[in-house]
């Protein structure tokens, strides 16, 4: 009993030892419980709150870009993906050939198909079957929808450019987001796959103000990221971008391409000469902007790549070609300015002996006497080496400057190149030799480093045409990032020249279409109210050896292609109101008499035709901007 | 061969039934009941799959709780060696024919249900030892050689429960056996000296007895931010719930944590911290003081019963309740490296359930029993 009793004794307080020790340990839960749950609540629910809530960025729309006259050139249009659902359709497999019964399937194509889902960790998260459905596609499915558990077509919204080969050169094109453009844009909205913006031309130039303002939603997610619900009070929707109207007109533009196609490079420029607006910007040939916005195809990126007429490069304002005869424009521009009166002669005997070189005229057996309208209107090269050797580069090109060429024109677009007007520093500075006499020669008849764009050239026959400092644009309005107003009434200053030697220059260009002996008289513009006003340019791309002038110089029919000259016009209508300048420049397309100016006219007649149809009321293209809203 | 429940002159079936304690058997009905709220919350608002379940599962747990109560004490005492040796069987069976399952062999397919050996072995230890140390007078307590048998009836099933490998029964096994020595007056300087010893083989069972993702999830418990999505990834979630339940909770069925599945196997380890994030640190407090409460009530029958067997049983079987809590609650704060032990009569789990169901049937056998004396060799003598 005694013995019992101590044990039971001691397993008493030894159970009392236990007991309070499990007191004790419990009650030190009950402390980190409240340490958990009061002190570091806080922490714990924003944790909480972080993982639960996602946020997901809405895609704003893109503007639209139109021409002048709301003909839609860059549009959003719905494509269409056809999704399953693993979750939702009970058997992936047989919902498959479900489909396939109804839409084309390729046996390679499913496979892929079931690879995808197979490695499809999220039975909810949509595999996708097809892209791009034509509307048929999408019906037919539609139409079957109760017998295609899970399956679900997804629209969104894909760039489209409805004249893609007219416009590709002038709206450019999205693509999608790389490193760089990361790099230069903090906008969230760059970090979707989806997002396409702006590679080149309005697309790039204009690319804040027509991407909008990426809006977002708040939504809850379960642990395998499956969303649950939208916190609507917490919805900002997007800002969609603005819409642009461009000053192109799609018309023009179409049919200068379709009159270039007989030439296997050109560049043409049309612009309203008074206010600066870029009616037309071709360069050809050129290639279907659609093929970027979702990635290029190897093959088409070679054939654009290899083809050797560089449909890639805007010619208009990326092509720098030897302004030829057009540049004498801005040489007698210079003379005039500096004093030689305008009774100025010079004898043209075919050639002149300069140091041990002879220059010689196009002219094999000269002009005779050439004042200064003869000049221009038969552009006498040896009137030019003569002016030119007078003057000296460097007041050639103070003018040639004061004209536009030189200097990139500031178009709101990229890609533009800056061409080439020399003077004695410039050579200095790049060549490191000193400018010689026989440089003057040659620059006077616009060859040798003389280089232009064809838009320089629209520009600076603008400025000839109107006097004053004409630059040129593509938009209607003006935007700044991503505001936008209205674009100024523009006054442009004057160039600084005297009226005299303006007008001089203006009647010779009228004489070089309209008088019997200019070289573009085959190009006037018959049967029409209008008188155009012009200088054609022929640039040599090659050397005429004496020997081959001894016997007979080449015709450039006789020669390559690649030896070819270029041809150039510079002209502008009407004569009397000076509206329309344009610029053309066909590579190696020969003499710019019989190249160049005849692609003027048919542009000039074609403004007075659409001009007329407008005035009559008949204008299409002004119904298709409404229509065209309907595509979004 | 005795009778289960009666011998001439002593209490009827009927009337032990009468001895049964009927308010603790209300805690342990409320326990099970929060138990059915939660499942039914963790299903998103259903009694499927789980909550319906788990009620059938107790009322038939409740069933065995009222027979085991109302057998004889002495049969109990008797079979004790065989209940033990049943399930140290049980467990070289599923050493050798265990299902793969969780990567562990734990089970056995008994086709009504799935028979977890080590649960069955909870059980018949503390019995093993309390029948041992019924027998074993104050002296010979004292004396090492007496506790070599005990000692090997420990660590034959820890030993076992360890190559299976479930750190978490082993380890309760290992506890509820020295907390039976403990109790039975095994000297302090021997715990001691067993403690000091058990430290210095930490190192050596580090590098030969555990798993390598064991070892993870030791460090991982050590270092729970260094691997948020991968084995720290459960620790921090509950913590995150825990946390984000404040002090009054989110509400019924309002935890974002746990309906949005970010707290991993809510229905069984974790439901403490799910009934944590909805009803706050009140629920929580609350559910620990029931638990105490329960606890309490185990040690007041033991204190309060006759004989040595009986003390030993209730004590040992109320230790083994409150590990099963301890380990849980302290687990899922991230106390504890994560062991995979379920809170009593609340996660879903039905061997566990059946487990604790026939410990508290013991227990309150032994309630019902207090007055019965009991000799140290024999079974039936008065002393």
């Amino acid at each position: 009993m005694a013995r019992e009793r101590s044990r039971a004794a001691i397993l008493g307080r030894r159970a009392a030892l236990l007991a309070g020790g499990k007191f004790v340990i419990l009650s030190a839960l009950g402390l980190r419980l409240y340490s958990l749950q009061v002190l570091e609540a806080q922490r714990y629910r924003d944790m909480a709150e972080d993982n639960r809530a996602n946020l997901r960025l809405l895609e704003p729309t893109r503007g639209y870009v139109v021409d002048r006259y709301g003909a839609p050139l860059a549009v959003n249009v719905q494509s269409y993906r056809l999704e399953i659902v693993p979750e939702q359709a009970q058997d992936f497999a047989a919902t498959l050939d479900a489909v396939a019964r109804v839409i084309e399937i390729l046996p390679e194509e499913r496979e892929k198909i079931m690879e995808a889902a197979r490695k499809s960790r999220r039975v909810f998260l949509p595999v996708t079957v097809k892209e791009n459905l034509t509307w048929e596609q999408v019906s037919r499915i539609e139409v079957n929808a109760p017998d295609l558990p899970g399956v679900d077509i997804k629209s969104h919204a894909t760039r489209f450019y409805p004249y893609g080969h007219a416009t590709a050169h002038v709206i450019g094109y999205v693509g999608a987001v790389n490193e760089d453009d990361l790099a230069d844009d903090p906008d969230p909205l760059l970090e979707l796959p989806s997002t396409r913006i702006g590679k080149l031309g309005i697309e790039r130039q204009y690319e804040l103000a027509l991407r909008g303002r990426a809006g977002r939603k708040e939504i809850e997610v379960n642990a395998f990221g499956r969303e649950i619900q939208e916190f609507k009070e917490r919805r900002i929707e997007a800002e969609p971008g603005h819409d642009i109207v461009t000053t192109i007109d799609l018309g023009l533009q179409r049919f200068i391409i379709e009159r270039l196609a007989d030439q296997h490079a050109a560049a043409v420029v049309v612009m309203d000469a008074q206010n600066g607006d870029v009616l037309a910007l071709v360069s050809t040939p050129t290639y279907d902007a659609n093929l970027f916005p979702n990635g290029i195809s190897p093959t088409d990126w070679a054939a654009i790549r290899d083809n050797p007429y560089k449909p890639q490069t805007n010619k208009a304002v990326a092509g720098q070609y030897a302004p030829g005869s057009t540049f004498k424009l801005a040489v007698i521009l210079a003379a005039l300015e500096e004093g030689f009166g305008a009774g100025h002669t010079t004898h043209c005997r075919g050639f002149i002996q300069f140091g041990d070189r002879k220059f010689h005229c196009w002219k094999r057996w000269g002009h005779g006497p050439v004042n200064m309208t003869a000049s221009i209107r038969e552009s006498c090269d040896i009137f030019y080496y003569e002016v030119a050797q007078k003057l000296g580069i460097d007041k050639i090109a103070e003018t040639g400057r004061r004209l536009g060429l030189g200097a990139r024109t500031g178009i709101d677009m990229g890609g533009e190149y800056p061409g080439v007007m020399p003077d004695s520093a410039w050579k200095q500075a790049i060549t490191g030799d000193y400018w010689r006499p026989g440089d003057t020669l040659v620059a006077g008849i616009g060859q040798g480093y003389v280089l232009a764009t064809p838009l320089q050239l629209a520009v600076m026959t603008s400025r000839i045409a109107t006097g004053r400092a004409v630059t040129p644009h593509l938009t209607r309005d003006l935007f700044e990032g991503e505001s936008v107003r209205a674009r100024p009434e523009v006054d442009f200053q004057p160039l600084g020249l005297k009226d005299n030697s303006l007008l001089l220059v203006r009647t010779a260009m009228n004489q070089v279409v309209n008088h019997e002996k200019g070289t573009a008289r085959g190009s006037r513009l018959r049967d029409s109210a209008w008188a155009m006003a012009g200088k054609t340019g022929t640039s040599q791309v090659r050397r005429i050896s004496e020997a081959e002038r001894r016997s007979r110089v080449l015709k450039n029919e006789e020669l390559e292609w690649l030896m070819r000259d270029h041809a150039v016009f510079v002209g502008y209508a009407p004569y009397e109101t000076p509206r329309y300048a344009v610029a053309v420049v066909v590579e190696h397309g020969g003499s710019g008499s019989k190249a160049a100016a005849p692609v003027a006219r048919d542009i000039m007649l074609e403004l007075e035709r659409r001009e007329q149809q407008f005035a009559s009321g008949e204008w299409p293209a002004q119904i298709a901007f409404s229509e065209s809203r309907d595509l979004r | 061969m005795q009778s289960l429940f009666q011998r001439p002159g002593e209490m009827t079936a009927p009337e032990r039934f009468g001895q049964i304690s009927w308010s603790l058997v209300a805690l342990i009905s409320l326990l099970a009941a929060v138990g059915v709220a939660m499942l039914y919350s963790a299903a998103g608002g259903s009694m499927d799959p789980w909550a319906k379940r788990h009620a059938i599962r107790f009322a038939i747990g409740m069933a065995a709780l009222l027979f085991v109560a109302v057998t004889d004490l002495r049969v109990w005492l008797q079979y004790a060696y065989v209940v033990y040796g049943v399930a140290l069987a049980l467990l070289v069976g599923v050493e050798i024919a265990g299902k793969m399952g969780m990567g562990a062999q734990r089970w056995i397919d008994l086709k009504i249900f799935l028979l977890q050996p080590s649960e069955v072995m909870k059980v018949g230890l503390v019995l093993a030892l309390a029948r041992y140390f019924h027998s074993v007078s104050y002296e010979n307590v004292g004396r090492i050689v007496y506790l070599l048998v005990p000692a090997a009836m420990v660590l034959a099933p820890v030993a076992l429960v360890v190559r299976q490998p479930d750190l978490g029964t082993a380890g309760m096994l290992m506890v509820g056996g020295v907390a039976m020595f403990f109790i039975a007056g095994v000297r302090m300087w021997k715990f001691v000296l067993g403690g000091v010893l058990a430290l210095a083989a930490i190192p050596l069972a580090w590098r030969f007895l555990l798993h390598d993702y064991q070892k993870k999830r030791v460090l991982t418990f050590f270092n729970p931010d260094s691997d948020p999505m991968g084995a720290g990834y459960h620790i921090l979630q509950s913590k995150i719930a825990l946390g984000s339940g404040g002090i009054a909770g989110r509400g019924f069925k309002q935890g974002t944590q746990s309906y949005l599945n970010f707290l991993p196997e809510k229905q069984t380890d974790f439901i403490f911290t799910m009934l944590a994030e909805e009803f706050g640190l009140l629920g929580g407090l609350g559910l620990i003081l029931v638990y105490m409460i329960i606890l309490g009530y185990g040690f007041a029958i033991a204190l309060r019963s006759r004989n040595h067997f009986g003390r030993l049983l209730a004590l040992g079987l109320t230790t083994t309740i409150f590990l099963y809590v301890f380990i849980n609650v302290a687990m899922v704060m991230g106390v504890v490296p994560v062991v995979g032990v379920p809170l009593p009569l609340v996660s879903y789990g039905g061997t566990a359930l059946l487990t604790v169901m026939v410990a508290f049937g013991l227990i309150m056998n032994v309630y019902v029993h207090r007055d019965l004396r009991l000799t140290r060799g024999g079974l039936d003598e008065d002393e």
